[in-house]
C-alpha cells in the first residue's frame, strides 16, 4: 500500500507538492488550545506512577555535546540500563542517543541490557552537508553498532520548495540504514509553522521514516506540546491511509515529570494506548530523568527529595 | 498500555456552605416572605441549601432599596463608582477557586471550565466594565443610567450571566434587582458577601431568589426603569408583551440553534475540536451552542470518522474532579426535555450515536450524543435541546450552506470553517447571527460584544455596545 | 390636390379645461395596484374639500407587500453601502424636481402656507441628503475592532435588521413620512409603510419620486388606508423584523408592541409629545433597525 501511494505522490517534486499541499491546514490558535486543554489533565497518585514509569522506560537518553568523551558516555549508558542504582524496580530507559564517533563506547556499554544505542547522524544539527557525507556518516554508526538512526531532514531544500531533494535524501538514509530504525528529524524550530511540520510529517513518512522527531535540541522552540500534537494527528492519519505505524519522538526542552506526563497525555487522548510504548514513542531528554526519578520517589516515601540523591551522569 | 487518569477530585473543603440562605437586599441577608426551596446538587442529588423565597412583597422592598440607592450610586462620580467595581472584580479573582467549587457543585458544570472559563471571564468583566464608568462620555451613548435595572439569569452560566448584566449595569450609575435560577442561586448569594467586602453602598445591588414568578414580579415592577433578561425564547416573548406600552427599556439575550459549518478544506483537526467545544461545552447548557453541524458532503465521512473517535475520548463523571469533561446536567427537568428531544429524533429517522460512556448511578447525566441524518424539517434540527446533543447535516455548495444555516427563527450565532479566507467572510457576511466564529467556537470576551438576531432577542452585552443598554440614549 | 392642415382652434379660448386627474394607488414592489379589495376612501383637504379617492389597502395588501419587501432584501441589503447613497441622494434629486408639485400638494393636504409647504419641501430633501451620506458611515460608528485577551481578530459591524413595518406620522405627510422610512432604508431594510392616514396623497406621489429614482422595487412599500387596521397585521407577521410606531395612536402601540413580541420584533415606541420633525434627527432610527453582528477569527502562521 504504502509503496504504490509514495510511488504515485514522490514521482516528482510537482506531485509531492500537490500532495503535501492538499494535506488539511493547521490552525495554530485551535492547536495550541487544544495542546494547552490537554495540559490542564490532572494525573495523580497512581495514575501518576504508572506515568513516571511509562516515561522512563521511553526516555531516549541523550548527550550531544562537542565535549562528549567516551567516559561521559560510559556513564551516561550506565545511568540508562539503572537510572536509581539503588532501586531495582526503576525500568530502564528506552535507548542512550550519542554521536556517530561516540556509537562504539556506548554499545558494549549496554550490551545485555535492552538498552538501545542511537546514534545522530547525517551531518548533525545543521544537515549541511553533501549526501554522500551522509550516507557514510550513517553507514558508519550503523556499523559501529548503532540499532537507531536519528537523522535530520534538509530544512533548507523543504524552505524552498524542493521536496523532491528532502524526500530522496531520506530514502537513501533509510537504505544506508538497513536493519536499524530511522528516525527523521524535522527541526520543527526552524520549519516555522504548523502546517509545514504536518507536509514534513507525511513527507518522512512517505520516505520511509520508522519514526518521526520534532528536534535536535539545538533549536528553540523545541518540543513543543502542540507540535507534538500535530505529529501524533500526522501518524495517526498515515496509519489510517497506509495502514503502516510511524513512531513520534519528541526532544529538546522536556524537563520536568510534568512536561514528560503532559506529553503521555497528548499520546493518549490524541492517538490512543496504541501509541502508549517504547516502541512508538519516546522522549529525547536527558535532565528529565532525574526528576522522573525524584517524583517516583516522592511518591514511595511521601516526602520531597533533592537531587543529591540522584546520580549526575 | 492503557493509560487510566485515577481520580483528581478539586476540595470541597474550600467553600463553606451554610445550610440556608437569605435574600439580599439593601446590604442585608434577610429572610423572604415566599415559599423557600432547596438547591441541590445535580450530580449527587443531595440537598446543597435551603434558599429563602421572595414574595411580591419582598421584590418590591429590593425595588425600594434599589431606588433610594440610585439616588447615591447615580450621583457618585463615575470614578469613584470604577474603583468599587475594580474591587469587585480583585475579590472575585481572590476568592476564584471558591466560587468556581461552589459552581460545579450548584451547577454541576465541570470544574476545569468553572475554573478556567467561567471565573476568568467574570473578573475579566467587572474589570472590563470598571474601566468605562469615567468614560462613559467618549461612548457614545450619553451618560445618563436609567434607574433601577431588573434582571432575571439563567442557570447555565450563573455567575458569569450575573457579571454580564451587573457589571454594565453598575458602570452606567444603575442600581440593579437580579433574580438568579432557582436551581443556581448559590454563587449569586456568595457574590452578595463580596459586595459587602467591597463596602458596595446598600441596595445597589439586590438579589432575590425564587422561581418564575420571582422573575415575572421582577419585570413587571412599575418602578423597575430597566429590564435585562437571558433565557428561554418563550419567557422572552412574554417578558417583551409585559413591558409593551411601559417605558422600560429592554435587553434580550434568549435561545439558538446554531450551525456551525464545515467546509471540505477546512483545518479538520481543529474543526472537529471547534465541534466538540460549540456543543459538548457545559453539557451543551449554551444558548449559542453549535448545536446543528452543517458539514459539506465531500468531506462528511471523514469529518464524522474524526468526531466519533474524539468524542471517544471525552470524560463524563463528577463534576469537581479535574479532568472531567462533561459534567451533570443541570435539573431533573432539563435532562426530561433532552431525553424528550432526543426520542423525538429517533422516531425521526435519525441515527442516534453516543461513544460509550459510563453514567453515574445517581444524579442527572445525558452522554454526549450525535445524530447522523438529519433533516432541516427535523425536530431536533429546529428546536433548541440545550443539551449535549448535536445535528449532523450535509450540504454542497456554500449557497446551500448558508441558506440551511439560516433557516431557523433563531439567530445568535454560528461558526464557519475554511482555510479560504475569501469564502470565510463570504460566509460570514451572509450568516444572520450576532456573532460568527470562524475558525473558532465558544469564545468569549467582555470586550466583544455577544446578542442576537431574530428570535434570539435583542440588545448587546459585551464591549462599548453592551453600555446602551444601560444609559437613557 | 393639395392638402392644407386646418389650424386647431385653442380650447382654453372658449372652454375651461377639465383636469385629468390622478388615480391615487398603492406601492408595491415597485408597481402601483390598486387594493386588492377594491377598497377605496375619500380623502379631502384640510379644509373638507374632496381631493382623491386614495385605495384603502387590506390585511392582503400588507401581506403582499411583505412578501414584496422580503424579496428585495437580499439585493439592497447586499448593495455596497455607496450604492445605496447614491440611490438615496438620487431621490433627493427627484424630490427637488417635483418641489412646486409636493408643495401645492401639502398646501391642500395639510392646510400650511404655500411658504411653509416650501420650506417642509425643502427640509425633506435635505433629510434625504443627510441620510443619504450615512449609509457608508454609520457602520464605522457603530461598529468596533474589540481587543479580545486573546490571539483574535474581532470585528463588530452593523447589518440591516430585515424587514420593518413603519406606521408613519399622521403629521407631516412629507417630511415626517421622509425622516421615518429612509433611516429605515439607508442602513439595507425594507419596508412597509402605512402612510397617514389622514393625508396619504403625499405619499402616494412620493412612491412616484420613488419609482423613478433607482430604487430597486419593493425596498420601499406604501400603503395607504387605516392605520388601526392594518399595523397590527404587520405588528404580528412573523416574517417582519422590526416596527416603528411612531404614527400610531397609544393604544394601537400598545396592542402592537404585544403583538411584536411574538417573534421579538425590534420596536419603536411612539414619541411622548409632539415630533419637531425639523430638529436634528439624531441616528437612534437607524440604529434601532441595525443589528451588530461580530466575527472573530484566530491569528496565527
Amino acid at each position: 500500500m504504502s509503496t504504490t501511494t509514495s510511488i504515485d505522490v514522490a514521482s516528482s517534486n510537482a506531485t509531492l507538492r500537490a500532495f503535501l499541499h492538499g494535506l488539511p491546514g493547521v490552525d495554530r490558535v485551535g492547536a495550541d488550545g487544544r495542546a494547552a486543554m490537554l495540559g490542564t489533565r490532572s494525573i495523580k497518585t497512581t495514575a501518576k506512577r504508572q506515568a513516571i514509569d511509562l516515561a522512563i522506560s521511553m526516555v531516549d537518553l541523550t548527550t550531544l555535546e562537542g565535549a562528549d568523551t567516551p567516559g561521559k558516555v560510559r556513564a551516561m549508558c550506565a545511568k540508562a540500563v539503572h537510572p536509581d542504582p539503588a532501586n531495582p524496580d526503576v525500568p530502564k530507559v528506552a535507548a542512550v542517543c550519542v554521536y556517530p564517533d561516540l556509537v562504539a563506547e556506548a554499545v558494549p556499554a549496554v550490551r545485555g541490557s535492552g538498552v538501545k544505542v542511537a546514534s545522530v547522524a547525517t551531518a548533525f544539527p545543521s544537515g549541511r552537508s553533501s549526501l554522500e557525507v551522509k550516507v557514510t556518516d550513517t553507514a558508519l554508526a550503523v556499523a559501529a553498532g548503532a540499532d537507531e538512526v536519528d537523522m535530520v531532514i534538509d530544512r533548507g531544500a523543504f524552505l524552498a520548495g524542493d521536496y523532491l531533494k528532502v524526500y530522496e535524501e531520506i530514502v537513501a538514509i533509510k537504505a544506508a540504514c538497513g536493519p536499524a530504525h530511522l528516525k527523521v528529524i524535522l527541526e520543527t524550530g526552524e520549519l516555522s509553522t504548523y502546517d509545514n511540520v504536518r507536509r514534513a510529517s507525511w513527507l518522512a513518512m512517505l520516505a520511509g521514516g520508522d519514526f518521526i522527531k520534532t528536534s535536535t535540541g539545538k533549536v528553540q522552540p523545541a518540543a513543543t506540546l502542540p507540535v507534538t500534537l500535530v505529529m501524533l494527528e500526522a501518524v495517526r492519519d498515515f496509519l489510517a491511509a497506509t495502514g503502516r505505524k510511524v513512531g513520534v519522538k519528541p526532544a529538546g526542552g522536556i524537563r520536568t515529570t510534568k512536561d514528560a506526563i503532559k506529553m503521555l497525555v497528548l499520546v493518549n487522548e490524541t492517538v490512543g494506548d496504541g501509541w502508549l510504548h517504547p516502541d512508538w514513542f519516546r522522549l529525547g531528554a536527558s535532565s528529565v530523568l532525574n526528576d522522573l526519578l525524584m517524583q517516583r520517589q516522592k511518591q514511595d516515601t511521601g516526602r520531597y527529595s533533592g537531587p543529591d540523591y540522584f546520580t549526575l551522569d | 498500555m492503557m493509560f487510566e487518569y485515577a481520580p483528581a477530585p478539586e476540595s470541597r473543603d474550600i467553600v463553606d456552605i451554610r445550610s440556608s440562605y437569605g435574600m439580599f437586599v439593601d446590604g442585608d441577608f434577610v429572610d423572604g416572605t415566599g415559599p423557600s426551596f432547596k438547591t441541590i446538587n445535580p450530580a449527587t442529588e443531595e440537598p446543597l441549601a435551603e434558599i429563602a423565597g421572595a414574595s411580591a412583597e419582598d421584590v418590591d422592598r429590593a425595588v425600594q432599596a434599589a431606588r433610594k440607592a440610585f439616588a447615591v450610586w447615580s450621583a457618585m462620580p463615575g470614578a469613584e463608582r470604577a474603583k468599587y467595581l475594580f474591587r469587585i472584580a480583585r475579590i472575585i479573582q481572590e476568592r476564584a477557586r471558591e466560587l468556581a467549587v461552589l459552581e460545579s457543585l450548584d451547577n454541576g458544570k465541570p470544574i476545569r471550565e468553572s475554573r478556567d472559563v467561567d471565573l476568568p471571564l467574570v473578573a475579566a468583566h467587572f474589570f472590563y466594565y470598571a474601566g468605562w464608568a469615567d468614560k462613559l462620555e467618549y461612548a457614545g451613548y450619553g451618560t445618563r443610567p436609567i434607574g433601577v435595572a431588573g434582571q432575571v439569569i439563567p442557570w447555565n452560566f450563573p455567575l458569569l450571566m450575573l457579571a454580564w448584566k451587573v457589571a454594565p449595569a453598575l458602570a452606567c450609575g444603575n442600581t440593579v434587582v437580579l433574580k438568579p435560577a432557582e436551581t443556581t442561586p448559590l454563587t449569586a448569594l456568595l457574590f452578595a458577601e463580596i459586595c459587602r467586602q467591597a463596602d458596595l453602598p446598600p441596595g445597589v445591588v439586590n438579589i432575590v431568589t425564587g422561581a418564575g414568578d420571582v422573575g415575572a414580579a421582577v419585570v413587571a415592577h412599575p418602578d423597575v426603569n430597566k429590564v435585562a433578561f437571558t433565557g428561554s425564547t418563550e419567557v422572552g416573548r412574554l417578558i417583551a408583551r409585559n413591558v409593551a406600552g411601559t417605558a422600560k427599556k429592554l435587553t434580550l439575550e434568549l435561545g439558538g440553534k446554531a450551525a456551525n459549518i464545515v467546509y471540505a478544506d477546512a483545518a479538520i483537526d481543529q474543526a472537529v475540536e471547534g465541534i466538540v467545544n460549540g456543543i459538548f461545552f457545559n453539557q451543551g447548557h449554551v444558548c449559542c451552542a453549535g448545536s446543528r453541524l452543517l458539514v459539506q458532503e465531500s468531506v462528511a465521512g471523514e469529518l464524522l470518522e474524526s468526531l466519533k473517535r474524539r468524542l471517544g475520548t471525552l470524560r463524563l463523571g463528577d463534576p469537581l474532579d479535574k479532568n472531567t469533561d462533561i459534567g451533570a446536567i443541570n435539573s431533573a427537568a432539563q435532562l426530561a426535555k433532552i431525553r424528550e428531544l432526543s426520542e423525538i429524533g429517533d422516531q425521526e429517522g435519525a441515527e442516534r450515536w453516543s461513544p460509550p460512556c459510563a453514567i453515574p448511578e445517581r444524579g442527572y447525566w445525558f452522554p454526549p450524543t450525535v445524530f447522523t441524518g438529519v433533516a432541516q424539517s427535523h425536530r431536533i434540527a429546529r428546536e433548541e435541546i440545550f443539551g449535549p446533543v448535536l445535528s449532523v447535516l450535509t450540504f454542497r455548495t456554500p449557497e446551500e450552506a448558508v441558506q440551511k444555516a439560516n433557516n431557523t427563527p433563531y439567530g445568535l450565532s454560528a461558526g464557519v470553517w475554511t482555510e479560504k479566507a475569501s469564502l470565510m467572510l463570504w460566509t460570514a457576511d451572509r450568516l444572520r447571527a450576532g456573532v460568527v466564529w470562524s475558525n473558532t467556537f465558544n469564545r468569549f470576551d467582555p470586550a466583544s460584544p455577544f446578542g442576537g438576531y431574530k428570535e434570539s432577542g435583542y440588545g448587546r452585552e459585551g464591549g462599548r455596545h453592551g453600555l446602551e443598554a444601560y444609559l437613557a440614549t | 390636390m393639395v392638402w392644407r392642415p386646418t389650424l386647431p382652434r385653442d380650447a382654453r379660448e372658449s372652454v375651461e379645461r377639465l383636469a385629468v386627474r390622478k388615480t391615487y394607488k398603492l406601492f408595491i414592489g415597485g408597481a402601483f395596484p390598486r387594493s386588492e379589495s377594491g377598497r377605496s376612501y375619500a380623502v379631502t383637504s384640510s379644509k373638507g374639500e374632496f381631493l382623491a379617492n386614495a385605495s384603502k389597502a387590506s390585511r392582503k395588501d400588507a401581506r403582499d407587500a411583505v412578501v414584496a419587501a422580503r424579496k428585495a432584501f437580499g439585493g439592497w441589503s447586499g448593495a455596497t453601502a455607496y450604492n445605496r447613497g447614491q440611490v438615496i441622494y438620487r431621490i433627493a434629486e427627484m424630490l427637488e424636481g417635483r418641489r412646486a408639485q409636493f408643495a401645492a400638494e401639502l398646501v391642500a393636504a395639510d392646510g400650511v402656507s404655500a411658504k411653509k409647504a416650501g420650506e417642509l419641501v425643502d427640509a425633506a430633501v435635505d433629510r434625504l441628503v443627510w441620510y443619504a451620506g450615512w449609509s457608508d458611515k454609520i457602520s464605522a460608528i457603530r461598529g468596533s475592532a474589540n481587543p479580545v485577551a486573546g490571539p483574535y481578530f474581532n470585528l463588530s459591524s452593523t447589518e440591516p435588521t430585515g424587514v420593518v413595518a413603519v406606521v408613519a406620522p399622521p403629521m407631516g405627510p412629507l417630511l415626517g413620512l421622509v425622516s421615518v422610512v429612509v433611516p429605515v432604508i439607508v442602513t439595507g431594510n425594507t419596508c412597509v409603510v402605512v402612510a397617514s392616514g389622514r393625508a396619504p396623497l403625499p405619499s402616494v406621489t412620493l412612491a412616484e419620486v420613488l419609482a423613478t429614482s433607482d430604487l430597486p422595487g419593493g425596498v420601499v412599500n406604501i400603503l395607504t388606508g387605516d392605520a388601526a387596521e392594518l399595523a397590527p397585521w404587520l405588528a404580528g407577521h412573523m416574517d417582519v423584523n422590526g416596527i416603528d410606531l411612531t404614527g400610531a395612536a397609544p393604544e394601537l402601540a400598545v396592542a402592537c408592541e404585544q403583538l411584536a413580541a411574538e417573534n421579538l420584533k425590534r420596536v419603536i415606541r411612539p414619541p411622548d409629545g409632539e415630533i419637531d420633525w425639523l430638529a436634528d434627527p439624531g441616528t437612534g432610527r437607524m440604529t434601532a433597525f441595525l443589528e451588530t453582528k461580530t466575527v472573530w477569527h484566530p491569528i496565527g502562521v
